[in-house]
């Protein structure tokens, strides 16, 4: 029985890797329990929330280009997956990356809602 | 003879090589997780402690999150103490007795960069002293020698 439970486990973690931004954007607004709003993600995004930085301050207004850090000013590649494919393509890069992010600029966890809707507008850019 | 004259000359010649030799070792998780924030600053330019110390905190690393899953952070932690030099670095320990965090910090740092004024390092071009590569702009291959400085308007 435990064995079952361990390899229940191991395919449920693995269908859950390797996967696209829609994916992400399923899974945030699933755990939300609501729709996610683009134009919401571009302000949240865009506008301080508590912490001295806001996401814009390294990504730029514009993620489709290129952001540097803050503070550091290493180049940073552009976060909307239209100009790069890499981006939300990897559950522990993604989860690791708001952890860290969010604690930044809120100083807090960003909400299921907040991750959706930030998704939900760096998809619309072209 | 002949031999002993040929490992004397490849001596001297590999002596300019050796100089400012601060090549970071090849490591696929600390290129990752350090690099995509800053310039993968050289494990030996801090004190096995200092890294211990840093990578112990990671959750408040110099006003940001850099907070990683325990099994990556043993693996770059041990990769930095292994390859830590603090003979080279001077003090290792401020003066309250803990480990020196900054490399900008250690002896050896500000004795090398005694001759650079405020004003220089608050220059555009520059920003910070931790930004190496607007001066050494060979530092991403580990050569710091002062032959290789150039130092921007």
């Amino acid at each position: 029985m435990r064995h079952i439970l361990i390899i229940a486990t191991v395919f449920f973690t693995a269908s859950a890797q390797a996967e696209t931004p829609r994916d992400f954007l399923q899974r945030f607004e699933k755990e939300a329990g609501a729709a996610a709003s683009p134009e919401r993600g571009a302000r949240f995004f865009t506008t301080k929330q508590g912490g001295e930085w806001s996401c814009s301050s390294c990504h730029t207004g514009t993620p489709t280009q290129a952001g540097r850090h803050a503070k550091t000013d290493k180049a940073i590649t552009p976060l909307a997956p239209a100009a790069n494919a890499e981006r939300f393509t990897d559950a522990a890069r993604v989860d690791k990356w708001f952890r860290r992010n969010c604690n930044d600029t809120l100083n807090r966890v960003c909400s299921a809602q907040e991750k959706a809707d930030v998704i939900a507008w760096l998809l619309s850019l072209k | 003879m002949k031999k002993s004259a040929c490992c004397l000359a490849f001596a001297i010649l590999s002596l300019p090589a050796l100089a400012g030799n601060y090549a970071v070792p090849k490591n696929a998780a600390f290129e990752e997780e350090c690099a995509s924030c800053h310039m993968a600053f050289p494990p030996q330019m801090l004190h096995a402690d200092s890294w211990r110390a840093m990578m112990g905190n990671l959750s408040r690393h110099f006003g940001s999150d850099a907070s990683l899953d325990e099994k990556r952070r043993t693996a770059i932690a041990d990769f930095l103490v292994v390859n830590a030099n603090g003979r080279k670095t001077g003090n290792t320990r401020d003066t309250a007795g803990k480990p020196l965090l900054r490399i900008t910090e250690t002896e050896r740092f500000v004795r090398k960069h005694r001759e650079i004024s405020a004003a220089t390092w608050q220059r555009a071009s520059i920003k910070s002293p931790a930004n190496c590569v607007a001066c050494h702009r060979q530092a991403a291959a580990g050569n710091y020698d002062e032959h290789a400085i150039q130092i921007p308007k």
